[in-house]
């Protein structure tokens, strides 16, 4: 195929679609083993510093937080980020100064709460590096590629802008219409951290409301650590199978969290947490700031169920659970007007 | 202290937006002005509005402002909750007509900025990068754009062309390989909306906001834009969308006092 263009962009977690699968053959067990253990093992077993991590959920819902904090408690450093839509864990990580670069679908932002402090000073300072660009569609196909365990995905976005020049992709003649079609790499990240609402001792996860990109990223990822709000049986696993997501044989570790996404958004259970985010996106104005949150909120924590007291415990946490239902309207701390309509 | 006005500009920013829009259409949206026009089309000439979310929500009825577009007000009352996979896909194929975005910085030809001010490798201000609004663009059949008019977000050059209008003119999205037929139609800013010339793929004003003279257009423009004899001026909002706007869809004024 003749090349017409080449992305700059660092490639990120590419891998010989032959070499994957050797490792998958040889580390990723069939047997049904139970899986669970606590989040401080599962992040001391299976991240190591300078992965390629890439965590599930979107922006502020259905985000592994219990696991982003203890990443953060053991002090792993290094890190290159999928920035897939990774807002509110990927300004923690890097605000902590576990992530040094990153390629970025969309980060830096909170969607209408606002830009991201912490980690804006971290790009503008040249603390953290943006190795590449791409668009959300561009990295959930990067996804698609290495779970089909194929080398690239043609796709036809990105195509004539700098999104592409700065991104890892290629664009080639397509061999069948002759027109030219942009081919996104595979990405096999070392980690995935996925948060689900259910699964079993062994990894069976089911997943209510949007996927995301949770279906491909859980089958292309190496690693995979599952938090859950619930632990069920294999029973109830096996007697509704259309629900499952995540077969067990991806899985490496099973963390039962209830309210493993806090602050962010968990379908069905419980809101996010706008009061905590807008303290996080105040205090990390500075420095400072950041360093008050985290030892506020995680080194000062000895695990994710004293952080729950700390944010508000079970009377904040039923309060999340009346807004998501509707009960409760929902609110917007984080958009504080002087009363004219200026903020 | 002036009177409060019967609208603000925010508000007839989303009027105007959202009377773009037609029944039984598909829309793609993005978090902010885009959702509310959507929201409010549903609820009055198009309740039969067809409303995508990269996320994965698929015709939803929104039933307040969601702070995100994967949040879960974007599931309520849907037709599908899914993939970002299978929204991106459905788009590539065909199936959105029209995408719905917001940008930092416009230029002459649609093209959009919303990855960096300044050097991509020194930025003076890191912005949060395409997102979905790359793969919006690309794919819909038609993109309307919507964004706060000054001379500097309209720019004669980006800083970093994140996601593709014309490029840089006609044939180019084409020649580049993005799907036949689409590309930006409409800019919808507080001042004025603009199309683009077909020959030339330049943008040019389609009508003037109700008190706006074309020397405010020029002021608050980096580069030339048409603005040719006779324009029309923009709708007026109803009574009624102004309800909706204020007791309905952002009560909080979450976006719409910005």
């Amino acid at each position: 195929m003749e090349i017409l263009q080449s992305g700059e962009g660092q490639l990120l977690g590419f891998r010989d679609p032959d070499e994957n699968r050797a490792w998958v053959q040889q580390n990723k067990s069939r047997a049904l083993v139970d899986k669970r253990m606590s989040a401080a093992e599962a992040v001391s077993r299976f991240v190591r510093d300078g992965d390629f991590l890439a965590m599930g959920g979107f922006g502020h819902v259905r985000v592994s937080m219990a696991l982003v904090y203890e990443l953060i408690r053991q002090k792993r450093r290094g890190l290159r980020m999928a920035g897939k839509t990774a807002v509110h864990d990927s300004d923690v990580l890097i605000a902590a100064g576990c992530v040094d670069e990153i390629e970025v679908a969309y980060t830096f932002g909170h969607e209408l709460r606002g830009l991201s402090p912490a980690s804006r000073r971290a790009a503008q300072s040249g603390r953290l590096k943006v190795i590449a660009e791409i668009s959300n569609a561009g990295y959930q196909w990067r996804f698609l590629a290495g779970m089909m365990g194929l080398p690239f995905i043609p796709t036809r976005n990105m195509l004539g802008t700098d999104t592409l020049k700065k991104s890892s992709a290629k664009v080639v003649r397509d061999p069948f219409t002759g027109k030219p079609v942009c081919l996104v790499p595979a990405a096999y990240p070392d980690v995935a951290l996925i948060h689900v609402h259910r699964c079993d001792r062994f990894g069976n996860s089911q997943i209510d409301g949007i996927l995301v990109e949770d279906f491909e990223l859980s089958r292309c990822a190496r690693r995979l650590i599952v938090t859950t709000e619930k632990l069920i049986s294999e029973e109830d696993i096996r007697r509704e199978p259309a629900q499952t997501v995540i077969p067990y044989f991806l899985v490496d570790a099973v963390v039962e969290v209830p309210f493993g996404a806090h602050p962010t958004l968990m379908p069905q259970l419980y809101y996010s947490d706008e009061q905590h985010i807008a303290e996080w996106l105040s205090m990390s104005r500075t420095d400072e700031g950041v360093r008050q949150y985290l030892e506020r909120y995680v080194f000062g924590v000895p695990d994710f169920a004293a952080y729950l007291e700390a944010v508000g415990g079970q009377a904040r946490l039923r309060q999340l659970g009346r807004i998501e239902r509707y009960e409760e309207p929902s609110i917007t701390p984080w958009a504080q007007r002087d009363g004219k309509g200026e903020r | 202290m002036s009177e409060r006005p019967e609208y603000t500009p925010t508000e007839l920013l989303a009027v105007v937006a959202s009377r773009m829009l037609s029944d039984n259409q598909s829309v793609f949206v993005g978090t902010g002005l885009p959702l509310i026009a959507g929201m409010l089309a549903q609820r009055t000439h198009a309740p039969g509005l067809l409303l995508f979310f990269e996320a994965g929500s698929i015709g939803p009825r929104v039933p307040e402002l969601p702070i995100s577009v994967g949040d879960s007000r974007t599931y309520h009352q849907a037709i599908a909750l899914s993939s970002m996979h299978d929204a991106m896909s459905l788009a590539q194929a065909g199936y959105v007509d029209v995408g719905f975005l917001g940008a930092a910085q416009i230029d002459p030809f649609g093209n959009i900025n919303t990855t960096v001010i300044g050097s991509h490798q020194h930025p003076t201000a890191r912005l949060p990068g395409s997102g979905g609004a790359n793969d919006v663009a690309s794919f819909a059949a038609k993109t309307i754009v919507i964004l706060r008019q000054s001379a500097r977000s309209f720019v004669p050059k980006l800083d970093f062309l994140t996601t593709p209008g014309y490029l840089d003119g006609p044939g180019a999205r084409e020649r580049a390989g993005l799907p036949a037929g689409t590309g930006p139609y409409r800019v919808i800013t507080q001042l004025a909306t603009y199309g683009f010339d077909p020959h030339s793929r330049r943008m040019t004003a389609a009508s003037l906001h109700p008190g706006v003279t074309p020397e405010r257009i020029r002021e608050n423009s980096g580069f030339t834009i048409p603005l040719g004899e006779n324009l029309p001026v923009s709708p007026v909002p109803s009574a009624e969308e102004i309800r909706l706007l204020r007791e309905v869809i952002d009560p909080k004024g979450v976006v719409l006092s910005k």
